[in-house]
């Protein structure tokens, strides 16, 4: 229990650093990473609680995923922090004492003693709550489950239907009529008469537009 | 899951909408503009058949389903034949709107639908996890479609101001269940009620501070999406800014579905608290009546002061839901019914009178309405007399009702100040009429509405009087569905 509490400490100020040093580095490169951080101990915590099923979710999809998509956005992104930062200092004092203000009070109504805490009971070796979570998602929370999976829907159509055009300078082709396309689409053929000799056609008389420049 | 085939049955309207609106966003994929009006069809029909099967496997009694996390009743039926009915009139009305617009996509009818299962959804919500994901189901929908019109910059705007309040109210919300859950260790509407009255939970534990905390969160959420004052700042912007056709669907039928939502959770779930969130809508109420009344009458534009119209009717409808009884909850959903048929008219007629590349939002845009086209004026009269409160109308008798709720309550003074801000109210809805009847028009374009458009208006508008003459039905409809859906443990 003392090993498991060592950890757990450790942890935790790996987890508090790097959430403070999401919000105060400079570059935003470093804040993602330091979130990146944040998610990687937060999953080391939960595998400490024994919830192993969220501990790989995080990892796999934010750490994974989610945070992947999100560096390649910032370094796109060209981001003057200094000027989103401006009176950071400024505000500090005020809003660190409103913050920690708050948190107390918050701790005086909040106790954990006013919840209905229930007591973990120690699950045998051969536990997987994964198996577990699979069982109760597809039995007792199935009308959520696939709720969800329809608002995720939603939020597909809803992304495509705004962002989604036809641009009018695409080249892009469309494969099915590139297949229906006939001989008689393509090929225009032009009798073209023998060639004679004529007379000498003068040139017309020169415009003032530059030949050769549509 | 013991029982797969009861759970389907009671949810089948449900599974219909959404498995029709998956259909129509793949069959719009093989249409070409000029067959595309199928997709309306297709849609109505849907509603149709959603409110065939909502009736036939109607029953007085209260079943649960999805592991008492769904429920089937009198309440959630008489609400769903609602909002069938609802949004039936809003394509009809949006139909030309959109299409003038370059709107009219199989996507449209496809997000209405999946808005319409998001509020079915909270109106047979019987767990605070399956109301949640109702609201964010109805919500995602409505954003994106206040966008829908990609290339207006004022609807862009509304729909960032809509998703970014939107997301902290759903946020306020979530952070109250979460309390309330930690409090009494359970999800489940009816088992947060018995949890509630539990002496032991609450002399053992001492959680009342945390119950308080979260049932003020919820409240808040709950007012947000409403629209009551101090949560109201996103209406008239929001209202101003959308297409009018996506205006008509929130000031309509989302309310009905934030109607269920407040009965699942305050007066299902929190009743037993009740004495702490009465006195929260209370002020709510007071404090919408007064801003909404009285910012209405310095509005120049038509959707804006609607838009302020809507926060104090919010107003009164809280009255009715303060009451905290039976009566009060009955009249509350009279209000609420009364109030989505005046608000599918005005924006119907909003509607009608808008053109290609112009909008009827302007209250100069009424003026002279009587020369140009006395029926229309003539609709547009009922409705505002309705909205002001004017006997024989429909109004009338929903302000009537609630504010008898209130004083059966004993909240008489409240009641006397409620007719007084009725009566400031009353000016900008009359305002309107003497615009239309007695003003030049400046506008002096034909008005040529659709026919259908205008049959349905016109039923929809006359209701008002029909209701209002004969109040009973509807009165009866609501007092069975509330008495029939909640039932308090002795």
């Amino acid at each position: 229990m003392i090993f498991t509490d060592f950890v757990f400490y450790i942890l935790a100020s790996i987890l508090l650093f790097a959430g403070m040093r999401v919000i105060t580095s400079r570059n935003p490169v470093h804040s993602a990473l330091n979130l990146v951080l944040a998610f990687f101990t937060a999953a080391g915590i939960w595998v400490l609680l024994q919830a192993e099923f969220l501990a790989i979710a995080l990892l796999v999809v934010y750490v994974g995923a989610v945070m992947v998509l999100f560096l390649f956005v910032v370094m796109m992104l060209d981001i003057n922090l200094d000027k989103l930062r401006e009176g950071f200092w400024d505000y500090l004092p005020v809003a660190g004492f409103i913050g920690v203000l708050m948190a107390g009070e918050m701790v005086l109504i909040l106790g954990s003693n006013h919840f209905a805490i229930i007591t973990a009971v120690e699950k045998s070796a051969g536990y997987s709550n994964t198996a577990e979570l699979g069982h109760v998602m597809y039995t007792q929370y199935l009308l959520p489950f696939e709720l969800a999976s329809v608002v995720l829907l939603v939020a597909i159509i809803a992304a495509i239907a705004l962002t989604l055009r036809d641009r009018k300078e695409t080249k892009s082709i469309n494969p099915s009529q590139q297949v229906k396309v006939k001989r008689a689409d393509r090929i225009r053929i032009v009798k073209v008469k023998s060639e004679t000799e004529v007379a000498e056609v003068i040139e017309p008389a020169p415009t003032d537009k530059p030949r050769g420049i549509k | 899951m013991d029982n797969i085939q009861y759970d389907m049955i009671t949810a089948l309207p449900e599974i219909i909408v959404l498995s029709m609106a998956m259909f129509i966003l793949i069959l719009d994929l093989f249409l070409t503009d000029k067959t595309r009006f199928f997709i309306y069809v297709l849609a109505q029909f849907t509603l149709f058949a959603a409110a065939y099967f909502t009736l036939t496997t109607h029953t007085p009694s209260v079943g649960y389903s999805f592991s008492d996390m769904f429920v089937d009743d009198a309440l959630s039926d008489v609400l769903k034949l609602m909002m069938y009915l609802s949004t039936s009139l809003i394509l009809v009305y949006t139909r030309n709107y959109i299409k003038l617009r370059g709107m009219f996509r199989g996507e449209f009818y496809a997000l209405v639908l999946f808005a319409l299962l998001g509020m079915m959804i909270m109106a047979s919500g019987q767990s605070m996890l399956t109301i949640y994901m109702g609201l964010e189901l109805l919500s995602l929908c409505v954003y994106s479609l206040v966008a829908f019109d990609r290339d207006n910059v004022k609807a862009t705007e509304a729909a960032m101001k809509y998703f970014v309040l939107g997301a902290l109210a759903s946020g306020l919300l979530l952070y109250g269940m979460s309390m309330i859950y930690g409090a009494t260790g359970t999800l489940n509407i009816s088992q947060i009620a018995a949890a509630l009255i539990d002496p032991t939970l609450i002399q053992s534990t001492g959680s009342h501070p945390v119950l308080i905390l979260g049932v003020v969160f919820i409240v808040s959420g709950l007012a947000f999406k409403l629209g009551a004052v101090p949560f109201q700042m996103w209406v008239p912007d929001v209202y101003e800014g959308s297409p009018t056709a996506i205006t008509l669907f929130i000031g309509s039928v989302t309310k009905l579905s934030a109607f269920a939502m407040v009965i699942r959770l305050l007066a299902q779930g929190l009743q037993p608290l009740a004495l702490d969130w009465q006195g929260m809508l209370l002020i709510m109420a007071v404090c919408s009546m007064v801003i909404g009344n009285i910012t209405a009458i310095a509005q120049t534009n038509l959707k804006r002061m609607l838009a302020y119209s809507t926060i104090s009717h919010i107003g009164f409808l809280l009255f009715g839901l303060m009451s905290a009884s039976l009566n009060g909850y009955a009249s509350a959903m009279f209000y609420i019914a009364s109030y989505v048929i005046m608000s599918l008219a005005s924006f119907g007629i909003v509607l009608l009178l808008s053109r290609k590349d112009f909008e009827a939002d302007k209250l100069d845009d009424l003026k002279g309405l009587n020369q140009r086209n006395p029926w229309i004026a003539f609709l547009m009269l009922i409705v505002m007399f309705s909205m002001a409160g004017v006997p024989p109308t429909l109004g009338f008798y929903a302000k009537f009702t609630v504010l008898q709720a209130a004083v059966q309550a004993g909240f008489i003074w409240f009641v006397v100040f409620a007719v007084l801000m009725a009566a400031i109210g009353a000016f900008y809805y009359l305002r309107v009429v003497k615009l239309m009847y007695f003003d030049e028009p400046v506008d002096h374009t034909p008005i040529q509405p659709s026919a259908d458009m205008k049959i349905v208006l016109s039923i929809n508008a006359l209701a008002l009087l029909a209701l209002g003459l004969m109040p009973q039905s509807l009165m009866t409809l609501c007092a069975y569905a509330i008495t029939h859906s909640l039932q308090y443990p002795k």
